[in-house]
């Protein structure tokens, strides 16, 4: 496949006369990673945000008078245990199941929508108690922030039922496979995310 | 004037009503007329000569870097026309406005003119030109046949164009910010800017922010991922180079922005506190948070322009870059530095001596590696065969004025100086120097360069000439006078005057705007006498400069798929080392090629991203609802489309080779 040239002393080629295809979707999880890194960033603001108003209480209430630990913890557990059912959804796309891998997924998607239950839950009686996101900048900031992580999980279940009925109509080829691992990623980066409000805005809210 | 108080909100029309249209306004009327005429006149050629189909086939579903590349700078320019025009009203204005007289623009309408000028000119002017730049030089640069993502990329230009649309709206429906680029709440909270104006603002940036970045994750990945055999990192191109340090900046930067303006929005819309006076709320915060994108934005618009002048001294020195290396790590340098300046925007704000100290020192440092990058263009052109083509005289251009931005930039690094000159004239004209002299200058010099590239012919030298001096002598007649009523304590955003002293400078700034303007002008004259004259102009080798780097290894222009074999790379300069070495063109054993298809799911999803921007601006919250859904519903349709691409019959590839074969015989070559 060389060229052999009469200016160079040892013959060098310059073309790639035997192609090798790239295979489809080779760069597709590095670009997801890099756009799971920039929404990163969108959330970062947000806890930026959080930590220099979450004290901006505006006499009106703190932490300590909204959160309640237990509820938030049965939340936390929903959200934790939908990362892993989705691991097992991996597992059974991995063994070639789609059925598995479908089933797997509706369960996640089952604890997403628990855990988003509980959040509106959360969010109905504290406007019902008077601590709106318009009451104080630490409410506006509470809200915002952990308002943003429940708008990407609902996004989440939304994908996760297009990509169920998708693996239904074509099975584990190679593109819905990459699907499965792309919401993969963000499903946890999501569980990632909330383990820092959780810690930030909740466990040491109540501290403070 | 629309109302001061908000207009009720109508179930069906939210807060649109037939007062939105700027009526009593002559100046909008007529612009609003022109471009009426104007844009029915093109509709009408284009239905005349039937081009519907093919601009819709060939063009606006297209997902081929190069045409979306061309795209992004058609709308560069066109935009550039429309922010001069209101950088001319705003000199117009300044040089009448003396002695009691109060000059021809109300307030309203003068301060929705700067805003829009800053906002247009960054957004969707500086912004699409180095994006059409990067897409469509980068792949060819490193032997790659399109980016990572192509539908990404034109579903990417769309949403920029949306957004740019958004904006031109507000000039006939409703108004546009009075707040400044950047709308500093309390300002644009909904206490002082109670109408649609900052809304459009907010809108119009959210739509393309999407689109920037967008593509700044397909271009990092495809100059990560989609490199010619060889082309290690440090043998890629130095154009290459800057655009994956700006890509990179993009996506760091962008999302910031975007989460900014939510909030901006949310204390807009929804009534939180984030950014108001009173609830705990902090107006600073704001400022933070848009400079920490901001700084890092200035950096993102000059980074490819230094890989274009690194590119033309290189050429038309004939030698290769001096100092390759060290480009390489002061770009890198300045990509993280940039992250760390943000404050000298503010310095006035009472951080303390410590936090302003620190800010300022980091200020000056960036200036090494900018001053290092400059001995390097230098060097490299000591002891050259400098050839002055039009590319490089913009480029020498660039050296002189950047140097003098450059310098008034460290003056304003220093806190205390900054005191002084803070907010006044003097940092008007520092950053139209740096922008002008670098950004624009560079667009330019890319343009010169690069269009045979694109277009198969050379750019009118006469015409380019005009342009070039009424450009550079026109920029300093302009600005210098704004150095001196800056020192002299003019501030900037000024609609009238008291001291008839200060006059006289106001009138040399409008002379040299009005300069300025007859540059434009030849500029749009030479772009025209070349397209006139294009079969004289044509450049039938694909390497009219004598160029070093892979995009002039093809064709001009280059085929869909860029190059009918993947070039293996050896060498810094790819193209000199393959022609320094006799290399031979493959003309038989031509292959089929893998190529992505088009699609319309760009063009559709970002208009109906536009739709729902309007609906929000406008409060018509059932259309918001309904294009939302619409939105959401159109990229899950989209995204059970699974064959998407399709293969160029290897007989295609040999004719089209085969015809090249014959083109490159027929010019000795």
């Amino acid at each position: 496949m060389s060229h052999p040239t009469s200016a160079a002393a040892e013959p060098v080629s310059f073309y790639q006369l035997e192609e090798h295809a790239h295979p489809e979707g080779h760069s597709t999880m590095l670009g997801f990673w890099i756009y799971l890194m920039s929404d990163c960033l969108i959330f970062s603001i947000l806890f930026a945000c959080y930590a220099v108003l979450g004290g901006s209480y505006a006499a009106g209430p703190a932490p300590k008078d909204l959160f309640d630990l237990p509820l938030v913890a049965l939340n936390t557990a929903m959200l934790l245990f939908s990362s892993i059912t989705y691991g097992f959804a991996v597992l059974q796309m991995q063994q070639g199941r789609v059925r598995g891998t479908q089933l797997w997924l509706a369960v996640t998607a089952l604890f997403g929508a628990a855990f988003l239950g509980i959040e509106l839950y959360e969010f109905h009686h504290l406007i019902e108690i008077g601590a709106t996101p318009q009451r104080s900048a630490f409410l506006s900031s509470f809200f915002t922030l952990v308002g943003t992580h429940g708008l990407h999980v609902t996004f989440g279940i939304v994908w996760l039922v297009t990509l169920m009925v998708q693996l239904g109509r074509h099975g584990l080829i190679a593109a819905n496979r990459r699907r499965v691992m792309c919401l993969s990623m963000f499903w946890h980066f999501l569980d990632v995310i909330w383990i820092g409000v959780f810690t930030i805005v909740y466990l040491l809210g109540v501290l403070r | 004037m629309t109302p001061s108080s908000p207009p009720a909100t109508d179930p069906i029309f939210g807060r649109l009503s037939l007062d939105a249209i700027p009526l009593h306004e002559p100046i909008l009327i007529f612009t609003f007329l022109g471009v009426a005429v104007g844009g029915l006149v093109l509709l009408g050629l284009i239905t005349r000569y039937r081009l519907w189909g093919y601009l819709w086939t060939e063009w606006f579903t297209t997902v081929d870097h190069k045409r979306i590349g061309i795209m992004y700078m058609i709308l560069g320019l066109i935009m550039f026309l429309r922010g001069f025009a209101d950088a001319v009203m705003m000199r117009l204005q300044q040089a009448m406005a003396f002695g009691g007289s109060e000059g021809y623009l109300p307030a309203h309408h003068y301060d929705q003119i700067f805003t829009a000028h800053g906002v247009i000119m960054i957004f969707f002017v500086a912004m699409p030109f180095i994006t059409g730049l990067m897409n469509y030089i980068v792949p060819l640069q490193i032997g790659a046949r399109d980016v990572s993502f192509p539908f990404l990329n034109n579903f990417s230009f769309w949403m920029t164009t949306a957004g740019a649309v958004l904006c031109m709206v507000s000039l006939f429906i409703g108004e546009f910010a009075q707040t400044g680029w950047l709308a500093y709440p309390p300002l644009s909270g909904l206490a002082y800017s109670p109408n649609v104006g900052v809304d459009y603002y907010i809108w119009s940036l959210q739509i393309a922010g999407v689109g920037t970045t967008l593509s700044g994750i397909n271009l990092i990945v495809t100059i990560l991922k989609l490199r010619a055999p060889g082309m290690r990192m440090m043998k890629m191109p130095i154009f290459t180079w800057t655009s994956l340090c700006t890509n990179i900046l993009i996506v760091a930067t962008f999302p910031v922005l975007t989460a900014t303006l939510a909030l901006l929005s949310l204390d807009r819309y929804v009534g939180t506190n984030f950014f108001t006076n009173d609830f705990g709320g902090s107006p600073m915060m704001y400022v933070n948070l848009i400079w920490i994108w901001g700084h890092p934005e200035v950096y993102i618009l000059i980074l490819p322009l230094f890989g274009v002048y690194s590119e033309v001294t290189a050429t038309f020195s004939g030698k290769k870059l001096f100092g390759y290396t060290s480009m390489v790590y002061a770009t890198v340098c300045i990509t993280i530095l940039s992250y760390l300046v943000w404050l000298h925007h503010f310095f006035t704000m009472g951080s303390g001596a410590s936090v302003n100290s620190f800010f300022g020192i980091t200020t000056m440092v960036i200036s090494i590696p900018t001053g290092a990058k400059l001995f390097n263009w230098l060097f490299t052109m000591y002891r050259g065969r400098i050839r002055f083509e039009l590319p490089m005289m913009w480029t020498v251009a660039f050296m002189l004025t950047f140097v003098i931005g450059g310098m008034t930039g460290v003056l304003l690094a220093v806190p205390p100086a900054d005191f002084v000159l803070h907010n006044s004239l003097f940092l008007i004209a520092h950053f139209h120097n740096v922008i002008i002299g670098g950004v624009v200058f560079g667009v330019f010099a890319a343009i010169n360069y690069w269009w045979p590239k694109a277009l198969g012919f050379k750019l009118d030298v006469f015409w380019g000439k005009v342009s070039f001096w009424c450009w550079v002598v026109g920029f300093w007649v302009a600005f210098m006078p704004l150095y001196i009523l800056g020192l002299m304590g003019v501030t900037r955003r000024m609609r009238v005057f008291d001291d008839p002293s200060l006059q006289i400078w106001f009138v040399v700034a409008g002379v040299g705007a009005a300069l300025i303007a007859m540059g434009i002008v030849a500029m749009l004259i030479q772009f025209g006498v070349s397209i006139w004259r294009r079969h004289d102009l044509r450049d039938e080798s694909g390497d009219p400069w004598d160029g070093r780097t892979l995009e002039w290894a093809t064709s001009s222009p280059p085929p869909d798929y860029n190059f009918a074999f993947t070039p293996l790379i050896h060498d810094l300069d790819a193209w000199h080392d393959m022609k320094r070495r006799g290399h031979q063109r493959p003309v038989a054993g031509f292959r089929a090629i893998h190529m992505p298809g088009n699609t319309g799911a760009g063009i559709i999803l970002a208009a109906i991203s536009l739709v729902m921007g309007f609906a929000l601006v406008w409060h018509i919250w059932w259309l918001a609802g309904l294009s939302f859904a619409g939105l959401i519903g159109g990229a899950i349709t989209h995204s059970f489309n699974y064959k998407r691409d399709f293969d160029i019959p290897a007989a295609t590839v040999a004719e089209v080779e085969e015809a090249r074969t014959r083109q490159l015989a027929a010019a000795g070559a």
